[in-house]
C-alpha cells in the first residue's frame, strides 16, 4: 500500500483500486550515491571471464580518472545459502548502480538453489532488459547495416521459478504474464523508441497458441501502442521473427517481448552483429539499474586466458557512466573501444583476430591518450 | 486423379496423399508426376481432410482418411489452411492428436544453387510435439494475471530421446545435442535433460552434449556447421526448426516429417496455403517434394530418393528453370518437367 501512502494525488481507497492498472506514477526519487563528486558503484566480478573483465574496467577508469569508485561484492556460487547473493542487493541499494559479470548456475543442483542472477533480476524489479544490436564497420558479420533494440521483459513469463511435480514424472512449470508488467515493459519501449527517435515497435509473441497468455501481451502493448501516434506498432510471431532476422535483420528497428523470446531473440541478434563479446546489456527498474555484458555468458572455457573480448564489459561501463550522468568520459572511452575495432582493428579470437585482452585494452588507453583530456601517464 | 498403378514391378508402398488447400493439389500433382518419371514404386491413395463432428461432439478426421493412414502408415501432406473461428481446432492439431505425432523431424540442408549467407548448413532439428509449453493450459487466475501451464513427462521426454538416437544412429549421424533452459526451469527441463542423459547410456557410438537455448542460438547465426542433429522440447523446438528453416532458405524449401507411434509417418511441406498464387501454375513444389524424398527414406527406398534429391538440387543449381520465389520466372509445370527429364536422363 506504499502506492497510497506516497503518491499525494490519491485520496481514497476508490480511486486507487480505479487507478490500480495503470502504471504508477513515480513521485519520490532515492538521491545518487555521490559524494564530494565521486559515484560509488556496486562491482560484482562473478564467474568465468568477469574477474578478468572486471579488472580491465578498473584499470581503465584509474588510466581516464573517472570519479567513479568501485564497492566490490564476490558472490560465490558454489554456495548454498544465499547471503552472498543478498549481500550483493543490499549493496547495489545502497549505491543505486552496479556493474556485474554472469553468476554461474549450475543446472544439476535441486529447483531449491535458483539462478544468483534471476533472484538479483526479480529482487530488485529490474524489468526492462535492454540490448542495442549495431552492425560495426570493421567487423565481419553475414549480415550488414544492423540497428535492432531489443526491449526484454525481465522479471516474469517463463522465468518465474514456479515448477511442481503433482504427479510422479509430470512436471508443471507456470508462465506467468501480468497485465501491470505488460503495460509497464511496452510502455518502456514506447518511451525509449519515441527518446531515441526511433519509428516502429514490434511486439514478438505466440499468441497463436498461448492465446490467454501472450495475448494478454499483446493486448497491452497496442493499447499502450495508442498513445504514441507517431511510432508505428505491429506484431510478429516469433518463429517467424528468427526466420526473418536471420534472413532479413534490416527491417527490425525497436522490439519489445516477454522473458523467454527476449532471450532467444537477444542473442540471435547478438550473433548477427559479431557475438557474445561485442554487445553490452542493461537492466533497469524504477530506483536500480545493473549493467553487464548482452548475452550474459559466464565464458568459463576462456576464463583466465587473456583472450576474451573485452569491448562488451567495457561498453557496459560506458552505459553506466551514461546513466550516472559522467556523459563525457563515457563518450571518450566509447569513442576510443570504437576506434580500436573499426581503425585499428585490434580483433580478439572470438572476431577471427589474434590479439589478446591486454593488447586490447591498452590500445583502448593509447587511443584515449591520444585525444582526450589529462589521463595517467602510462 | 486416379491413383498411379505399376504393373512392371512390386509395390513398397501405398502412402495416403493430402493435397490440401491452396497450391496443395498442384504441388502434389507435381510430385506425383516426378514420382512416376522416377518409376517409384508408391501408390498413391488420396484423401481429403476435413474436421466432422463425431459422435459424442469430439471433432475428428473423416474415418476414410483415418482408415486409409492406419492401413499405410506413410502419409505426404500439403499445405492446411486453418480457417479462424470455424469451431473447430486447426487441421494439423487434428492430425497430430488422430495419430499421436510426437517428433517432428525437420533436416535443414544448405541448397546448393539457392544463395543464403549460411553455407554448409547440414542438421537436423527433432521437436517434441505433443506437450510442453503449447498444451493448451491456460487460466485467468485474477483480472489482469493469467498462467500459462508448461508440461513436462518422462514418458513424452523418454520417447522423443529415444527417437533422436535411432535417427542419429539410422542416418549416419555423430552427435546428437539436448537443447534446454535447466538453468531457469530446473524441474522440467531438468526432467528433460535426465531422460535424454538416461537415453544416451544405451548409445554410446553416439556423442551426446547438452546445451542452453541460447547458446545454441548465438552459435547457430554465426556457425551452424557445428551442429549435427538436436533434440528439444516443443517450444525451442518450434522457434530453433524455423530458424535453421531461414538459414537455408525459408519455409518454401524446407521439407519436414512427423513420426508417430505405432508406425504412423507423415510427411508435409510447412509453408502456408498461398491462396494468391494457387491455380496460376507459380508454386514451388521442392518443400513438398524435399518431404516425399525424406518419405521414400523413412521407408527404406534410398536410391529412389537419392535420385530425386538429385535431381532436384541439379535443376536448382542450373538456374535455368526456376519459380518465381527462387529467383527464375518459370512456371511450376515446367520446372516439374525438367525435373522429371533429368530422372529420365539419369536412368
Amino acid at each position: 500500500m506504499t502506492f497510497l501512502t506516497q503518491n499525494p494525488t490519491v485520496t481514497s481507497l476508490w480511486e486507487f483500486l480505479k487507478n490500480k492498472d495503470q502504471i504508477p506514477q513515480r513521485v519520490f526519487t532515492p538521491p545518487p550515491a555521490r559524494y564530494g563528486g565521486r559515484h560509488t558503484v556496486t562491482l560484482i566480478p562473478g564467474d568465468g571471464i568477469g574477474p578478468e573483465l572486471a579488472h580491465h574496467v578498473r584499470e581503465l577508469f584509474r588510466f581516464c580518472c573517472v570519479p567513479v569508485d568501485f564497492e566490490v561484492v564476490n558472490v560465490d556460487s558454489s554456495m548454498a545459502s544465499e547471503d552472498d547473493i543478498n549481500n550483493a542487493i543490499m549493496a547495489i541499494r545502497r549505491n543505486g548502480v552496479a556493474l556485474k559479470g554472469n553468476i554461474e548456475t549450475n543446472h544439476n543442483l535441486p529447483p531449491s538453489y535458483k539462478s544468483r542472477n534471476s533472484l538479483l533480476r526479480t529482487t530488485l524489479d529490474l524489468y526492462a532488459n535492454v540490448m542495442h544490436c549495431q552492425s560495426l564497420p570493421g567487423v565481419r558479420t553475414r549480415h550488414k547495416n544492423i540497428d535492432i533494440m531489443i526491449i526484454r521483459e525481465n522479471t516474469e513469463g517463463e522465468y518465474s521459478s514456479l515448477e511442481h511435480e503433482n504427479v510422479p514424472g509430470v512436471v508443471e512449470c507456470l508462465k506467468i504474464i501480468t497485465k501491470t508488467k505488460s503495460l509497464r515493459i511496452a510502455d518502456y519501449a514506447f518511451r525509449a523508441a519515441r527518446a531515441t527517435g526511433r519509428r516502429r515497435v514490434t511486439a514478438v509473441h505466440k499468441a497463436n497458441i498461448m492465446k490467454l497468455a501472450d495475448g494478454l501481451f499483446l493486448e497491452c502493448c497496442k493499447e499502450v501502442a495508442s498513445g504514441y501516434p507517431e511510432i508505428s506498432f505491429d506484431s510478429m510471431i516469433v518463429d517467424n521473427t528468427t526466420m526473418q532476422l536471420v534472413s532479413r535483420p534490416q527491417q527490425f528497428d525497436v522490439m519489445v517481448m516477454p522473458n523467454l523470446y527476449g532471450n532467444v531473440v537477444s542473442n540471435v541478434c547478438a550473433g548477427l552483429v559479431g557475438g557474445p563479446g561485442l554487445v553490452p546489456g542493461a537492466n533497469y527498474g524504477e530506483d536500480y539499474a545493473v549493467f553487464e555484458t548482452g548475452t550474459r555468458n559466464t565464458g568459463k572455457s576462456i576464463a583466465n586466458h587473456n583472450t576474451a573480448n573485452p569491448t562488451a564489459m567495457l561498453l557496459a561501463s560506458c552505459l553506466l557512466l551514461d546513466h550516472v550522468k559522467l556523459h563525457a568520459y563515457a563518450s571518450m572511452i566509447r569513442r576510443a573501444i570504437l576506434s580500436t575495432i573499426t581503425e585499428t582493428r585490434l580483433h580478439t579470437a572470438d572476431l577471427g583476430g589474434q590479439g589478446s585482452t591486454s593488447e586490447v585494452v591498452q590500445s583502448i588507453m593509447n587511443a584515449v591518450q591520444s585525444t582526450g583530456p589529462q589521463t595517467l601517464s602510462i | 486423379t486416379s491413383p498411379v498403378q505399376h504393373e512392371t514391378f512390386p509395390l513398397r508402398g501405398t502412402v495416403t496423399l493430402i493435397p490440401g488447400d491452396g497450391i496443395g493439389p498442384e504441388i502434389s500433382s507435381a510430385v506425383m508426376k516426378i514420382f512416376e518419371a522416377a518409376k517409384a514404386p508408391i501408390r498413391w491413395e488420396e484423401r481429403n481432410v476435413t474436421a466432422i463432428k463425431g459422435p459424442g461432439g469430439r471433432w475428428m478426421i473423416p474415418p476414410d482418411a483415418k482408415e486409409s493412414m492406419d492401413r499405410s502408415k506413410i502419409g505426404l501432406k500439403g499445405p492446411l489452411k486453418t480457417p479462424i473461428a470455424a469451431g473447430h481446432p486447426s487441421m494439423n492439431l487434428l492430425l497430430r492428436k488422430t495419430f499421436d505425432l510426437y517428433a517432428n523431424v525437420r533436416p535443414c540442408v544448405s541448397i546448393e544453387g539457392y544463395k543464403t549467407p549460411y553455407t554448409d548448413v547440414n542438421l537436423v532439428t527433432i521437436r517434441e510435439n505433443t506437450e510442453g509449453e503449447y498444451s493448451g493450459i491456460e487460466h485467468v487466475i485474477v483480472d489482469g494475471v493469467v498462467q500459462s501451464i508448461k508440461l513436462i513427462t518422462e514418458d513424452a521426454s523418454r520417447r522423443i530421446a529415444e527417437y533422436a538416437f535411432e535417427y542419429a544412429r539410422n542416418n549416419q549421424r555423430t552427435s546428437v545435442t539436448a537443447v534446454h533452459k535447466a538453468n531457469i526451469m530446473r524441474m522440467s527441463d531438468g526432467l528433460f535433460l535426465r531422460k535424454c542423459r538416461e537415453v544416451a547410456e544405451n548409445y554410446k557410438d553416439i556423442k551426446f552434449t547438452e546445451m542452453y537455448l541460447d547458446t545454441v542460438c548465438l552459435n547457430m547465426v554465426q556457425d551452424p556447421t557445428q551442429f549435427d542433429v538436436l533434440v528439444m522440447p516443443n517450444l525451442y523446438g518450434d522457434i530453433l526448426s524455423d530458424l535453421c528453416a531461414g538459414l537455408i532458405g525459408g519455409l518454401g524449401v524446407t521439407p519436414s516429417g512427423n513420426i508417430g507411434a505405432n508406425g504412423v509417418a507423415i510427411f508435409e511441406s510447412v509453408h502456408g496455403t498461398a491462396p494468391d498464387i494457387a491455380g496460376l501454375d507459380m508454386a514451388n513444389p521442392t518443400a513438398l517434394l524435399l518431404s516425399a524424398v525424406m518419405m521414400l527414406r523413412h521407408m527404406g527406398l534410398h536410391d529412389y530418393g537419392n535420385k530425386i534429391q538429385t535431381a532436384c538440387f541439379d535443376t536448382i543449381r542450373d538456374k535455368k528453370v526456376l519459380t518465381k520465389d527462387l529467383g527464375g520466372n518459370s512456371k511450376c509445370s515446367e520446372f516439374t518437367a525438367e525435373i522429371c527429364r533429368r530422372i529420365q536422363d539419369m536412368a
